[in-house]
């Protein structure tokens, strides 16, 4: 059974069509990601879900039922907010156990249960605390424990870790994919961090101006991208014209070229080739990044550490795998 | 941990049964237009129609006139009460609540800005909140009160009088007085005396709107000024006092207005010739004109409509 | 260099700022050395003496004392009203945005907004000519008019700080409205409303111009203060009666000062 179902879904503010008939199902269990830039609609997307925006049009299902006209306090999916939202007024323990308490949960209970959540994400102890005197990773985690206390169905995830530094955001993000494991839980997670996406998710929909463009595997949507937004937006992938493409003896209009499928050198077998002009080089700690002028498109390289660096304004050839180069159905 | 049983779940899971209270917040939730009716109806019925209702129907009355021999209005259209209004006397009295609105809006200024801006750039820690409720507690102070003080002040035996005469100057104070116009018997009932109240009671009106413009000018501007070369007197001038300009027509448009209103002061401190909210006061009490009284209340509203447009204009509100 | 000239007050800006301080209160620290003065005929000062007489005297007057009476109660239910109408508003214009939102604003500010006794003879004529009598009820729905405002004030300023996704945070959670409204709304926007109410109360407590359009024969505190100023009658107990007034204000000025002072401001300019 799919966990969320979007059938034909749009929300128009205005003029301004946020979300604009986007078509997805999230099966039960699964940990997917919804990938974009600002204002791709992926948040809204998300908040269709969690019932704090009504669709203008389409159906949406929640484990097989309309979601459409129902409150986010009826839905059996909690959120975690992107500033976390915790009640600036109550304890953390008081937060924590918030939903069980407007659920009519016993005190002793609801404080159990809490203490236990709480436990959960690292954080025992913690609930005399008010959310004022706790870091953002701390908060994240109450914020985390908050919901999951609730044992939602579904657990949506608003830029979770947006507000985190770099190093915290990868422990939280090898914890956090553990977590649904462990848990069986639906997770759905809203990033503009294509990193982020593809390091966690199961499957990851790309977003854009309010149309999901790609959904597939990281993999897939990395190696084989369908249009040039996915392929620009996912890693800084190579995009090749119809006549670059035509060059190489392949007739489409647009193809895909990751930067660390090329090398230095003439084509194999089964490799194509292409000659450019190096102009602008960069040290990236175990890789080279090398910009080359080929026939007035610009290709970038990524050379492993050891293999030697083409000297600047002298034509070097290129080679790939043919399977490397991947067709797109169109250029926009 | 958090792992739950299966049937934990399950049950945690199961929708709540309907509750009256909970249908009735599905129903608000459902229609926000119903709920945002709901939220404005009460002040709505009071504000927006007893109150706007009152006050249309007694600014309607400026278009009636008095029946000169009954002394009862009669209800036809005329503008035979704005021609009244428009008499050497009656403009006489226009003409003098609005000079003094404008001398009390300019002293209020020149007094404010020193304070305001004291306040705003150089007052830290204690000395902010010293500020902060030195202007708060005489804003808040009975307004009666501080007339009263005024009196106190004024009046010809009291502390004013005490003072000049400790410092030899009685001769400078007897000389003002013998001005014509803004001079009198004594200060209490001069309008020397009336704008100094009115000054006094509506400044703090002054103070809080120009301190909340300059506080919201960061100190970077003022540093950018002096990194660019300005001396402080360039940066005050080129930079502070255009970005406190808002306030400051915030802060006169209290000012005016109040002056323009007002009808206890120059009853209390001042000579015997009428203000605007004298003169409507008299008209619908004892002389029993409303209509014209309507006209006179429709003088500062007027004055005060032109005024706001201008100064909305000039982006003055956002520093309300 | 230049920066730290900038830093530092320039010594006449320091001074007329002070001064202007002490223009703001000098003359009603006068009223606290008045209402001990021995002199009953004029206001001369230096006062001749000092004494306590006065104090007993005003204790005992029951004229002051229903007035008092009169005065706080009006003011009690004048500013239970205006908490709920305010609050009403404030909730209203600070949800999404909706046709005529700027209309209700403008609609509070209003009876603040425009001279006190505009707002006095309007409802007066409308009081008169619905046949309702001047009683304490009418005063009270006058003074109620013009409190929204303060309590508005207070309460739009906190709904703005309120971020809009503790709402749906607890909405999320299973809250309905009620709940959300009781358990996340009220705790966070108390300190705000308590602070409005209080300068509502001080507002109502002191006002005179539109009371005495809507009073009938009763006399709030200010009434009474009021004729004492145009027909001095006993300027002693006058004075001990301004004195305790300004004492009774300064409290809830107080009060809601240190309620609101982490982050929104008491919005004094809506007075």
């Amino acid at each position: 059974m799919n966990a969320i179902l979007f059938e034909n879904v749009s929300r128009h503010f205005g003029n301004v069509r946020a979300v604009d008939g986007v078509d997805l199902a999230v099966a039960e269990g699964e940990f997917f990601a919804m990938l974009g830039p600002s204002g791709s609609g992926k948040t809204t997307c998300l908040r269709l879900v969690a019932g704090f925006e009504q669709p203008t049009a389409g159906h949406i299902e929640i484990f097989g039922e309309t979601a459409e006209g129902l409150p986010p306090y009826r839905r059996n999916v909690n959120t975690v907010f992107q500033d976390y939202a915790l009640f600036p007024h109550l304890s953390i323990l008081d937060n924590v156990a918030y939903g069980l308490m407007v659920k009519g949960v016993g005190r002793i209970e609801r404080r159990r249960a809490a203490e236990e959540a709480l436990a959960m994400v690292a954080l025992p102890g913690y609930g005399a605390r008010k959310p004022g005197q706790l870091s953002g990773g701390q908060r994240q985690r109450v914020a985390l424990a908050r919901a999951l206390v609730n044992r939602p169905r579904v657990l949506l995830l608003d830029e979770p870790l947006g507000a985190l530094d770099l190093k915290l955001r990868e422990q939280m993000q090898e914890e956090l994919k553990s977590l649904q494991k462990a848990l069986g839980l639906t997770f759905i997670f809203v990033t503009h961090d294509q990193g982020e996406a593809l390091a966690m998710a199961d499957r990851v929909a790309v977003f854009h101006e309010g149309k999901v463009r790609q959904v597939g595997t990281p993999e897939d949507i990395y190696r084989r991208p369908k249009t040039r937004f996915v392929a620009d937006f996912v890693g800084s992938s190579n995009v090749l014209s119809r006549v670059q493409c035509q060059r190489l003896g392949v007739d489409a209009p647009a193809a895909s070229l990751r930067p660390e499928s090329i090398v230095i050198g003439r084509p194999t077998d089964g490799q194509l080739g292409l000659t450019g002009i190096p102009i602008a080089t960069s040290f990236l700690g175990p890789v080279n990044r090398v910009t080359l002028d080929c026939g007035g498109e610009r290709i970038v390289a990524l050379l492993a550490g050891g293999a030697p660096i083409p000297a600047m304004g002298e034509s070097v050839t290129l080679a790939f795998g043919r399977h490397d180069l991947h067709v797109m159905e169109d250029a926009g | 941990m958090i792992m739950a049983s299966e049937g934990q779940r399950t049950r945690l899971m199961a929708t709540p049964g309907p509750r009256d209270r909970g249908s009735l917040s599905d129903m608000l939730w459902r229609n926000p237009k119903l709920f945002l009716a709901l939220l404005l109806c009460l002040p709505l019925l009071w504000l927006g129609v007893v109150y706007l209702g009152s006050l249309a129907v007694f600014l309607a009355q400026s278009f009636f006139a008095i029946d000169d021999f009954s002394g009862l209005v009669t209800y036809e259209p005329t503008l035979a009460t704005y021609r009244q209004l428009f008499s050497d006397a009656n403009f006489d009295i226009i003409l003098r609540t609005v000079t003094m609105a404008a001398s009390v809006t300019v002293a209020s200024i020149v007094i404010a800005f020193p304070v305001a801006f004291y306040a705003a750039r150089y007052a830290k820690g204690v000395w902010k909140a010293v500020f902060y409720l030195g202007v708060m507690l005489p804003l808040w102070s009975s307004y009666l009160v501080k007339i009263y003080a005024w009196k106190l002040i004024l009046a010809k035996e009291g502390i004013l009088t005490w003072l000049f005469a400790k410092l030899h100057l009685l001769w400078l104070l007897e000389a003002w007085l013998s001005i014509p116009i803004i001079g009198g018997n004594s200060l209490s009932v001069s309008y020397t005396g009336t704008f100094l109240v009115f000054v006094y009671v509506w400044l703090p009106f002054m103070i809080l709107p120009i301190q909340a413009s300059l506080e919201r000018v960061s100190g970077s501007l003022v540093e950018a000024s002096a990194d660019l070369g300005a001396r402080p007197g360039q940066t005050f001038r080129h930079v502070l006092l255009p970005l406190a300009l808002p306030g400051i027509v915030a802060g006169s448009i209290f000012t005016f207005s109040l002056t323009l209103g007002d009808y206890i002061i120059p009853q209390i401190i001042g000579s015997s010739r009428l203000f605007i909210g004298q003169a409507v006061y008299a008209q619908q009490g004892t002389a029993g004109n409303l209509p014209l009284a309507a006209a006179f209340t429709v003088v500062p509203i007027v004055i005060m409509g032109v005024y706001l447009w201008a100064a909305r204009r000039m982006g003055a509100f956002d520093a309300l | 260099m230049r920066s730290d000239r900038l830093d530092r007050a320039p010594l006449p800006l320091k001074i007329s700022a002070c001064l202007g301080l002490l223009f703001l209160h000098l003359p009603i620290l006068l009223i606290f050395l008045y209402a001990f003065t021995t002199e009953e005929k004029s206001y001369r000062f230096p006062p001749p003496g000092l004494t306590l007489e006065w104090f007993a005297v005003t204790w005992n007057r029951p004229d002051v004392w229903a007035a008092l009476t009169l005065s706080v109660k009006v003011a009690s239910l004048a500013t239970a009203i205006a908490l709920v109408l305010g609050t009403l508003c404030a909730a209203a214009v600070s949800r999404a945005a909706f046709f005529g939102r700027e209309a209700v604003s403008l609609l509070v500010i209003l009876p603040i907004a425009l001279p006190g006794i505009i707002t006095g003879i309007a409802l007066r004529s409308a009081f008169s000519m619905a046949d309702i009598p001047f009683s304490f009820f009418t005063i009270v729905l006058g003074h109620a008019t013009f409190c929204i405002v303060v309590v508005y004030n207070n309460a739009v300023a906190r709904f703005r700080r309120l971020s809009g996704s503790l709402v749906e945070a607890s909405m999320d959670l299973g809250a309905d409205g009620f709940q959300t409204f009781r358990y996340v709304v009220l705790p966070n926007i108390a300190t705000a409303l308590l602070a409005g109410g209080m300068l509502a109360f001080a507002l109502s407590f002191d006002e005179v111009i539109v009371t005495t359009f809507t009073a009938g024969q009763q006399s709030t505190l200010p009434i009474w203060m009021l004729e004492e100023l145009i027909r001095p009658r006993q300027r002693p107990v006058t004075n001990v009666v301004a004195m305790v007034v300004v004492l009774v204000t300064l409290l809830p000025i107080l009060a809601a000062y240190f309620l609101t002072r982490d982050g929104d401001q008491i919005a004094g300019a809506g007075k």
